[in-house]
């Protein structure tokens, strides 16, 4: 398993790396199109080929894995921020509180995720500008998928309220607030920790459907699930292979996610 | 018995409230949708100042919120759910021409990915071969790390039933839990000692292990309905299939919130059907056990 979370560490580093590097990798601006190389093939100017309007494939696929990379992080941060409020509050208060927040929780997992998605995503105006749409997208995804987090978070911080010492401190007239931030929240950080890495392939894969959907980051903006749309105008797979990159791409990134997770996803049970 | 009719009257409650809310949810935003007050006959050069103003006012008594929630409820009740925008048509009689097909695909796509699932945590449970256990995590960590939407698009170019695109998207989810569960299930004492005696490996299965992790099966069946439900909306909408996922995928397109609202709660109460009756059977099956 060491070998596995090491190859995975360096496949991380690798993509993470070369997406952080784009402006001086890509032969061009992702949005720069060559009207002589429409729907061309691989070659020495464009290793990926050009899409059908022209467009570098190897600078989108740079700068959208630079996107769906560094947005997905920010979204779990939000998530997992969310989730602290509503389910570690709700679990440090106890009773009536939990029950609400659990209540609440419950009725949000009941929604089968990518209807929800898409229907709050469609509350939002599609014709907005690429950059918009980015930070629409992002955030839907880190203000809908607080509800995992939020129900570990609450079960955390409940056990946390029972527990011998914050008893004993709470005997020894500690006020409630400094009880919460000095003795609650920093033994929730471990759990916090692992809920945010734990959100980020999720997002990864959410912002990927959205895209192929249609409902995702808006064009000229390249992000993984707008590169994968491509796809849909294949005949075959082999036809043209090169077209497959960006889901290989996608596929090594939330696997490295998955193996490194192992631990993470132990300590948040 | 008596705790299986409250576990019975708190599922139906939660139901009620999902109902309650969800109205409400989709009362406000259809309510706030833009558009909504807006209506083309008021560009109809035929119509005086005073028609038009007739057909505001009209409008002006849906203002209200709560009054519109009520007059929505109301006609909900009665079977009325509205008209899609961007179709044109009752969202009644769209939602019940193409359920046919979504629940087929999701009965056909469910049962394989249970099937599939089951199979290769049984087989994984009965060889215990590391190099078994390995490929099989593998290949569902592969499907697990593959968006919903690609698996769809694979399945139209490899021409391949949407159902078992569903059953690949699904299966990875219950898959671990299943293996986990029976290995365990399979190292208890008991069965060792079953085994020692030479009792036959189906009367193994189906008299000491299947009563033991039904319970726990069940709940996650239940979950994966939901799994299911979320798959069926690239499915249908990538392979070209005519049910409630595409119809939501075209409301979403088309910004058609009273269709889209209509479709996630009708959606959210089959995925809480799903799971209280996974729920109930469950707590029947262990009731049986004690």
């Amino acid at each position: 398993m060491r070998f596995w979370r090491k190859l995975a560490c360096v496949a991380l580093v690798l993509v993470i790396g070369a997406s952080l590097a784009a402006d001086w990798l890509a032969p061009a601006g992702y949005a720069k199109q060559y009207r002589d190389a429409i729907n061309a093939a691989p070659s020495c100017a464009h290793w990926l080929g050009t899409d059908e309007v022209g467009r570098d494939r190897f600078a989108r696929v740079l700068y959208g894995t630079r996107i769906s990379l560094l947005l997905a992080p920010a979204a779990a941060l939000v998530s997992t921020l969310m989730a602290a409020l509503i389910g570690g509050l709700a679990g440090y208060l106890g009773g009536v509180w939990a029950r609400m927040a659990m209540a609440l929780t419950d009725l949000f997992m009941s929604l089968p995720w990518l209807f929800l998605l898409i229907t709050a995503r469609a509350l939002m105006p599609l014709n907005v500008s690429p950059l918009v749409s980015v930070l629409v997208t992002f955030l839907l995804l880190g203000l809908l998928g607080w509800t995992a987090a939020a129900r570990v978070l609450c079960t955390t911080a409940g056990s946390l309220r029972t527990s011998d010492f914050v008893r004993q401190a709470r005997a020894a007239g500690l006020p409630g607030q400094r009880l919460f931030w000095v003795h609650v929240v920093p033994n929730l950080k471990p759990v916090l920790y692992a809920q945010f890495w734990i959100s980020i392939p999720v997002f990864i894969l959410s912002e990927a459907n959205l895209g192929i959907l249609g409902l995702g980051v808006a064009e000229p903006m390249p992000s993984w699930g707008s590169l994968l749309k491509e796809l849909e105008g294949l005949v075959s797979v082999g036809e043209e292979p090169w077209k497959f990159v960006p889901l290989i791409l996608l596929v090594v990134v939330v696997t490295s996610f998955q193996v490194l997770l192992s631990r993470q996803e132990e300590v948040a049970a | 018995m008596r705790s299986l009719r409250w576990k019975i009257a708190g599922h139906a409650l939660a139901l009620l409230a999902t109902v309650l809310l969800g109205g409400l949810l989709s009362a406000t935003l259809v309510r706030l949708a833009p558009g909504f007050g807006v209506d083309e006959l008021e560009l109809d050069p035929h119509l005086n100042a005073q028609s038009v103003q007739a057909l505001h006012d009209a409008r002006n008594r849906d203002r209200n919120v709560f009054k519109f929630y009520l007059s929505y409820m109301n006609r909900a009740a009665h079977g009325d759910l509205g008209t899609s925008l961007a179709l044109g048509q009752p969202v009644r009689t769209l939602l019940r021409d193409r359920a046919p097909l979504t629940l087929r695909l999701l009965a056909v796509g469910l049962g394989l990915a249970w099937v599939l699932a089951l199979t290769l945590a049984l087989s994984a449970a009965w060889l215990r071969l590391s190099v078994y256990d390995t490929v099989t995590t593998m290949v569902s960590g592969t499907f697990l790390c593959l968006p919903a939407a690609v698996l769809a698009l694979l399945s139209v170019l490899w021409n391949v039933p949407g159902s078992l695109a569903i059953a690949l998207i699904v299966f990875p989810h219950p898959y671990p839990y299943a293996r986990n569960l029976l290995v365990k299930t399979y190292s208890r004492p008991h069965i060792i000692t079953a085994r020692a005696k030479g009792l036959g490996e189906a009367r193994i299965l189906f008299w000491h292990v299947v009563p033991v992790v039904m319970p726990q099966l069940l709940a996650v069946a239940g979950v994966s309905v939901s799994l299911a439900v979320g798959a069926a909306i690239p499915v249908e909408a990538l392979c070209g299939l005519a049910g409630i996922g595409q119809l939501a995928w075209q409301a979403a397109l088309a910004r058609d919130l009273p269709l889209l609202v209509n479709i996630t709660v009708l959606v959210t109460l089959v995925t809480l059907l799903a799971n209280s009756g996974a729920d109930v059977i469950g707590h029947v099956v262990r009731g049986h056990e004690a």
